[in-house]
């Protein structure tokens, strides 16, 4: 059913020396002592970090709930947030498809998209035979997966040892860490200027929309460095 | 639990998991060396960028009580240490935290 040596494989690459669990596992320490100061319950807690798994996603659930916004606020407010998941989707199951491997595999396992799951992947799947690459991504995807839900707990009980200094901390690792990885993923003239012009043109846009700043930003400058990098292939 | 917060997180997973399943069923039919594949690779990057600019520079939650200045401060010196620890990302993950408290606690 898995490649237990594949699933294995990916489970360990959290272990890696460059490996974003202690970022990710702040960023929900934090969730955790952010949903507790709410008036969540450690099992609300818990099923909404299983469940949603996206960071800026339960940022804003958190916050349409304090201002008491109704359910289809907080899923349009959620959805604008988290369309990131799209291309990032689109842009990596291409190359995990394989006809041998059933499809289960692919529905089940886009629930892993995350930012730190998705760079891991495109970091290392040149490495693994095609085949495999969704037992591996099933395992990078469990292994961040366990990580946010252990950090959601121990946010959850420790919320009133942090003070603010140290959720400011905490909260500043996640942005830091993807920017790092950004920074280094940036290697083609394509992805570095997406990564440039999706910088720059994300806030800007945010002054004519907050909500849909950045979705703006991403397909604008996205498919600006597309075209940038055709041209200069050709 | 209250129906409320659960009403909430089931309406958030719902609003989350669609874009991810309607990202994996749409690309089934596009090839990795496809040009509509490397748009979308422009675009995931892009996007990405785009959010992490705008927790930082329009933070939700606690981090929009820090001042733009010491926000700024903290990534200009984070990138400056991942550059110097030769790229590494554990590095500047780490300094930037405790970077954040002290800038915060004295600014």
């Amino acid at each position: 059913m898995i490649n237990r040596e594949f699933f294995f494989k990916g489970y360990k690459s959290i272990l890696a020396h460059d490996s974003p669990a202690i970022a990710l596992g702040c960023c929900f320490i934090a969730i955790g002592a952010l949903l507790k100061n709410l008036g969540f319950n450690i099992q609300e807690s818990i099923f909404s970090t299983m469940l949603t798994y996206a960071l800026p996603g339960s940022l804003v659930m958190a916050e349409s709930l304090l201002v008491g916004a109704s359910l289809l606020n907080i899923f349009l407010a959620v959805w604008f947030v988290n369309a990131r998941l799209y291309p990032m989707a689109v842009s990596l199951f291409p190359l995990m498809m394989h006809k041998d491997q059933p499809k289960w595999k692919y529905y089940f396992s886009c629930h892993f998209i995350a930012v730190s799951a998705w760079l891991i992947m495109k970091s290392n799947y040149k490495s693994i035979p095609k085949e495999q690459r969704i037992d591996y991504w099933i395992g990078i995807g469990s292994a961040t997966w366990s990580i946010a839900v252990i950090g959601t707990f121990i946010g959850f009980f420790s919320s009133e040892f942090l003070n603010k200094d140290l959720m400011m901390g905490l909260a500043i690792l996640n942005p830091i860490y993807f920017l790092c990885m950004m920074v280094g993923a940036s290697k083609t003239i394509q992805i570095s200027l997406s990564v440039l012009l999706g910088a720059i043109l994300g806030p800007i846009f945010y002054f004519l929309s907050p909500e849909w700043s950045i979705l703006l930003g991403g397909v604008v400058g996205g498919t600006i460095a597309y075209f940038v990098g055709e041209l200069n292939v050709s | 639990m209250s129906a409320n917060i659960v009403y909430a997180i089931l309406v958030t997973s719902f609003a989350t998991f669609l874009s991810r399943f309607l990202g994996a069923v749409s690309s089934e039919g596009i090839k990795e060396t496809s040009k509509l594949f490397k748009w979308f690779n422009c675009l995931a990057y892009a996007t990405l960028a785009a959010l992490i600019a705008r927790t930082i520079i329009f933070p939700v939650g606690v981090l929009s009580d820090a001042s733009y200045m010491s926000r700024f401060a903290v990534v200009i010196l984070s990138l400056i240490v991942f550059f110097v620890s030769k790229k590494n990302y554990v590095y500047p993950t780490i300094f930037s935290a405790v970077c954040m408290a002290i800038l915060n606690n004295y600014f």
